[in-house]
Order: C-alpha cells, then structure tokens, then sequence
C-alpha cells in the first residue's frame, strides 16, 4: 500500500488508516518523459481508493449502491455497497439475517430491471417472502452448480457484464479463488456479494469489503472487518 | 428473366465421372436392351455414341468402363446445386433430368447486373467443378430450350428471342421424340416453319400440350413451375478414416459441420434451436448429444463454442468412427436489437449468450427462474420457472388469490429447507406465532401444522412447526436469514 500525505511525520501512530487489508496492490509510480503527462499520472494515482492523502476526502470516489440501512450507508464509503467490487459477508450462523441485509439493494435492482443472479445458494431462495421484501421475481435467476463450477459461474457473470448483483456461497474458498472473482468483479459494474463462514475472517481476503454478521444477545451486530477507502475503527452496528 | 443452367453430360458428372482418362460410359434401359446414355469425351473418340446398343459400344471401344445410370444420384445432385443456387435467386425450379432454372430479374441489381451474376455463378461452378451451359431468356421454357444448344447467350427482349427460335431445329425445341418425328415427317425442319401453321389444324395433329409448349416458347402462354423449396431439416455426416478418441481431435470435423449447418441456416434466414451430434462407433451404439438452445442460434462460432462444451463433458464410450450432425427445429430467426436509450435492455443482449454458456456447462436445468404460487402450503407456494427466453416477453405473473393480495403477507423466511428436519435442541424461545396451515386435502398432500417464528440458542431465526395441536416435535422449515 502506498501512501503519500504533505505531513507524513504527523501521522498519528496509533490510528492506522489501514483496517485488515489485503496483499499490497501494485501501483507504479514509473517517472513519465513529460512533465503534462507526469502530473495526469500522479493525479490518477491519488485518486486510486488504496491511496490516503491526509485531509481529502474521498467518499464521492466510490460508486455505491445504498444498502437500504442508513447506519450502515453512513459508516460506507460512497455510502452503499461498491459496485465493481467484491463484498464479502461472513455468516455466524445461517437465519441471522444475513440474506435481510441484501433483500433492500436486490429489492432496488431488480426493480430498475436489471438481473440479479444466484449461484448455488444453500437452501431455497423462497418465492414469497423474496416478493414480500420487494425483489421482482422476474429479474432473479437461481443457478444451481456444484462447488468445483460455483467460482467458474461467478466469474462467468460478473464478466458478461449483464448482471446487476451476483450472489455467491463460497463456504471453502481460498485466496486465489477470491481474488479471481475481485478481479471479475472490477471488470463489471455489478454487484459482487460472497457469503462465507464466520471462521474465514481470519483468512486475508481480497474483498473491498468484509462484515461479519454475527447474532446478538436480541439484534443482529454488524462488524465492519475491512473497507477499502475508509479509515478508523469501525462502531457495531445492529440492525 | 430466367436463367438456365444445364449441366453437361449429367449421368456421368452425377457420379463423379466426367474427367477421367479413361473411356466411360453410362449405361440405361432394362437387361438385355441396354443403350448408352452417356459418354465421355475418350468414348465418343473412339466412335461411341448415345444410344449405341452396349455390344456395339463394346466392339467399338473394347477398353469401355461401364456404369449402371444412377437416377437417384443425378436427382439428389441436382438438389445440392439447387440449395446453392437458392442463394441467388428465391425462384429456382428443378428441371430434371439436368437443369435448373432460376428467375434472376429480381436478383440483377443485387448482384450488380447479369454480367456479374453469370461471372460469379461461372465461377463458382467452376470451382465446384461442373461443366454446364448457362443461358438467359425472357421466360422459362425458353431459357430451357435454347440451353440444350447455346452457351453463354444472353437475351432480354421478346424480338431476338423469336429470331433465336426461329433457326432452331425441330429436334432441339423440346418437344416429344414422337412429335419431332411426326412433324419431320409432315416435311417440317425448323421451328420457324412451325410457328406459322395455323393453330387449330396443329392442335389437332400433335394435341393441345405441344401447342401450349409452342406458346410458352415465346411467351404467349402462362408458366407453371413447381418452385424448389429448402429442405426443413439438415443432416450431414462425416466418416472417420480412424476411430478418434480424443475429443480435441473430433473438434476439427465438428467444426466443419457447424459451418455447413452455419450456411446452410444463412441461406434459409433461419436459426437452429436444437440439434443432435451422433457419434457413430465400430461395434457398440450409437453415441447421442442434444444441445438445445433458449433463443434461435445461427453464428458458426457460437454454435462451435457451445457445441465443444457439450462435447468436452461427454465420457465418449469407444473410439468414434462417424459424426453425423441432425437438426430438425429450425425455426425463423428473429434478429435482437439493442435499444439505444435504455441501458437496461440493452444489457439484455449479453444474457441470453451468458445463460447458453452457463446451460452448455452446467446442464440444461441448472439456470432457472423462480416464481411464487398461490398455495398455502409452504412446499407449494413457489416453484422453478424456466427463465424467459430474452427477446420474449417477461413471465407472467402468477397469479396470487384475490385474499393473498389484499391481506398483509404473512411472514415468510428467505430461506426454505427442501425437507422439513427435526429441530434439535428444541427453540429457546417463540418470537411469533402460531399460524395454522391447514390444506392440500384435495390432492393428497394434506398438511396441518402449526407455524412458529422461533429463536434457536444460537441465536438463529427458524421457521418451525408442530403438527396441529401438538407441543413437541420442532420441525425446522425455514431460516429467517
């Protein structure tokens, strides 16, 4: 990671900007011939999300889907879910309401027309109450493909370019896999959710975004575990 | 204006046997009244001729191959060269037993006028390698007619028309041998001479049906001609030299074949919906692959990038000896536009190639849509949909009951199990409920259940249920995730 701050001493240590990140993205900085060109490049290479710059603000860099929860929009660069971008949500246990916290933004796709696709879901995504939380049926596709195909069909998706959010239950991913589908994902505009276990989040991650939803003692508590352009500890949140 | 191609000494091309260096002829009639009907340019060197008894044909050229006159063979060519034909024409009539004709008046200007036309179809018979006579005339009939004695010739208006019948001999006008004969006898020698007898004393020497071919000849008369239409369904097979049994190696004459089926759909203007690769083995069954498509395909490329994914997942039994390609769903094609303002439907383009690619890996069943059903219970309330081919209208909406609609839904979990399970420990505590689901009576899925919104110790949200009336017995349906 790369950082670049007019007062690079005054930089408290004990607020890292970085939250658990990923491996380092290369980002050349190769000196350009001409001096237009050079300040063109440098200026590109501020506004990648990796970069910092002390007091700037970069939350209109990100384009985003609101989630349809107004505390998380707030904690969210670009206040929603990234589009182009791999979201990672690591589940406790299933019924905790991991799946409510999609409901809202698939609700919003779907009835904008565009195609929300998911692939191998772990029990049947139910017709009724997916209606009742608003997802227009017509716009959703279930996908039923083994573990080996699930990563293939993904990545499929994404690139084609024609869906609007892809939904994934990856329990046994490894990094290689996750980061195939980043890439994926940042060749598209969609929306890229993975569900995965709790027990991953010790694992690095390629995602631009990591919640851990957990259940607590009568609310489900939402953990910010790493998002790619904010800073500072995250609160828990409920919902 | 019609064109007519007449092919040349077509017994013997039909079987491939006109270029040789050898004296062959072609043999026709019953077993012991055996005529050449045909001879090659050796045959008729050594004196040959078309209709020499087969002992004399012999005596003459003692070297002679002889061939039995194969007139499924020369029909089914002249079929091929009809489909190929059909592309630059839409009117092309078989004329059998050697010629085709085709109303090229309506294909001038899209060819850029009749000597580029002649120069392409030349061309292209060249490189298929048949030898013919190419002749345009004001009508059919004519065109036929003067194709038996010219080559090249090329006539638009209805004067040199009659000028060029004029000289013909009797025998080359078309007519029955008989009726050439009787006229011959009569002391008649051209058609000219013909063509000014009076009309009532000919029809009643030689009939009615010469007369009206005389007038067709010159345009007096109205043409019936059975139009060749393509065929509707397309077959074709390659035969393996040695069994392959590799798939990567069957990739080369599967390519092939999609290329023929490619053209073959681009001169139909259709697409193919479903067809079938056979795979032929030495001694066990025949193998079979459907590929079946959402939308009509034609591209060659996507029908061979769907077709190898097809092929790639196949465990081929033997080594494969022939492939045959069968298609028998050809329906119209109905081309996609983009919409130029509304990116979501433009991005619908992409789709329907994105779900054959998914359907070609996964299986045909694997891509579904879901929809939601009327019903109380809750194994009945939803079901797979095949999703909506894209150009099509989206689905329906099912309909829900009048009382669904207007009462507030109940609650519902996102999640269904496909089987209801046991509920082990039993739930911490009831969040909502009871709700009776009592139904199915009528169909023998009779259900009565008491449904509860439950949390379980972990803190999860189940959607459980009790038979009716019970308090033990926790059946989990659902997850409220």
């Amino acid at each position: 990671m790369l950082l670049l701050s007019d007062s690079f001493d005054a930089l408290p240590s004990d607020t890292s900007p970085f939250t658990a990140s990923a491996a380092p993205a290369p980002v050349s900085l190769r000196p350009q011939p001409r001096p237009r060109r050079d300040e063109a490049a440098l200026a590109d290479v501020l506004r990648h999300p990796q970069v910092w710059r002390r007091g700037t603000a970069l939350q209109n860099r990100v384009d985003a889907v609101p989630t349809g929860c107004a505390e998380l929009d707030t904690e969210l660069p670009g206040g929603g879910w990234p589009r182009g971008a791999l979201s990672e949500i690591l589940v406790e246990h299933d019924g905790i309401g991991e799946f409510g916290l999609v409901a809202p933004v698939l609700a919003t796709l779907t009835r904008a027309r565009q195609r929300v696709v998911l692939i191998a879901p772990p029990y049947i995504p139910y017709a009724p109450a997916l209606a009742a939380a608003g997802i227009d049926l017509a716009h959703l596709v279930r996908i039923d493909a083994q573990a080996a195909d699930a990563y293939w069909t993904a990545e499929q998706c994404l690139r084609a370019g024609c869906c609007g959010a892809v939904l994934n239950w990856l329990p046994n991913a490894d990094y290689r896999q996750l980061r195939r589908l980043q890439l994926a994902a940042e060749s598209s505009a969609a929306l890229a959710f993975v569900f995965r276990p709790s027990g991953a989040a010790a694992q690095p991650s390629p995602a631009a975004l990591r919640l851990r939803v957990s259940a607590g003692a009568d609310a489900t508590e939402i953990e910010i575990l790493k998002c790619r352009g904010r800073f500072g500890e995250a609160p828990r949140l409920r919902a | 204006m019609w064109a007519c191609l007449r092919f040349l000494h077509w017994p013997l091309q039909a079987l491939g046997e006109l270029g040789g260096t050898q004296p062959v002829a072609v043999v026709d009639g019953q077993s012991p009244r055996l005529r050449i009907a045909c001879a090659n340019a050796q045959a008729l060197k050594s004196g040959v001729r078309i209709g020499h008894a087969l002992a004399a044909a012999q005596a003459l050229c003692p070297r002679l191959r002889l061939l039995r006159r194969d007139e499924v063979a020369e029909r089914r060519s002249l079929e091929a060269l009809a489909a190929w034909a059909y592309r630059y024409s839409a009117d092309v009539c078989l004329s059998p037993p050697d010629a085709l004709l085709l109303e090229v008046g309506r294909s001038l200007s899209l060819f850029g006028g009749w000597p580029a036309l002649q120069r392409r179809l030349r061309g292209e018979l060249a490189a298929l390698g048949y030898v013919h006579n190419l002749v345009a005339a004001p009508n059919a009939t004519a065109a036929r007619v003067l194709a038996a004695t010219h080559d090249g010739l090329a006539i638009a208006m209805q004067a040199p028309l009659l000028r060029a019948l004029d000289v013909l001999p009797l025998a080359a006008g078309g007519l029955d041998e008989n009726v050439v004969a009787a006229l011959c006898g009569m002391g008649f020698r051209t058609l000219r001479e013909v063509f000014r007898l009076p009309r009532a004393e000919l029809a009643r020497r030689v009939g009615p049906a010469v007369l009206d071919h005389l007038d067709r000849l010159r345009g007096l008369g109205a043409e019936r001609l059975p139009r060749y239409r393509p065929p509707d369904r397309f077959e074709r097979r390659i035969d393996l030299d040695h069994g392959v049994e590799s798939g990567t190696a069957l990739l080369f004459p599967l390519r092939r074949l999609v290329g023929e089926l490619a053209l073959f759909l681009a001169a139909r203007d259709g697409g193919v919906q479903r067809f079938a690769l056979v795979f032929g083995h030495e001694r066990t069954a025949t193998t079979r692959i459907d590929i079946g498509f959402l939308d009509p395909v034609r591209e060659a490329a996507t029908l061979f990038g769907l077709s190898r994914s097809r092929l790639e997942r196949v465990e081929l039994p033997a080594p494969v000896h022939a492939l045959t390609l069968r298609a028998d769903e050809l329906p119209p094609m109905c081309a996609l536009h983009g919409d130029l303002f509304d990116r979501a439907s433009s991005e619908a383009l992409d789709w329907p190639a994105l779900a054959e690619r998914l359907r070609a890996r996964l299986g045909d069943t694997a891509v579904q849509g879901i929809a939601s059903l009327g019903d109380h219970r809750p194994e009945c309330a939803w079901r797979s949909v095949p999703i909506a081919p894209a150009g099509g209208a989206a689905r329906a909406p099912v309909r829900m009951d009048a009382e669904a609609e207007t009462a507030s839904p109940p609650l519902r979990p996102f999640w269904l199990l496909s089987r209801p399970r046991p509920l082990r420990p039993a739930p911490n505590e009831i969040l909502g409920g009871p709700e009776r689901i009592e139904s199915g009576w009528w169909d023998g899925g009779d259900q009565r259940r008491d449904y509860y919104l439950v949390r379980t110790r972990a803190g999860q949200r189940a959607w459980a249920f009790v038979e009716a009336g019970a308090t033990d017995g926790w059946m989990l349906h659902g997850w409220f995730a």
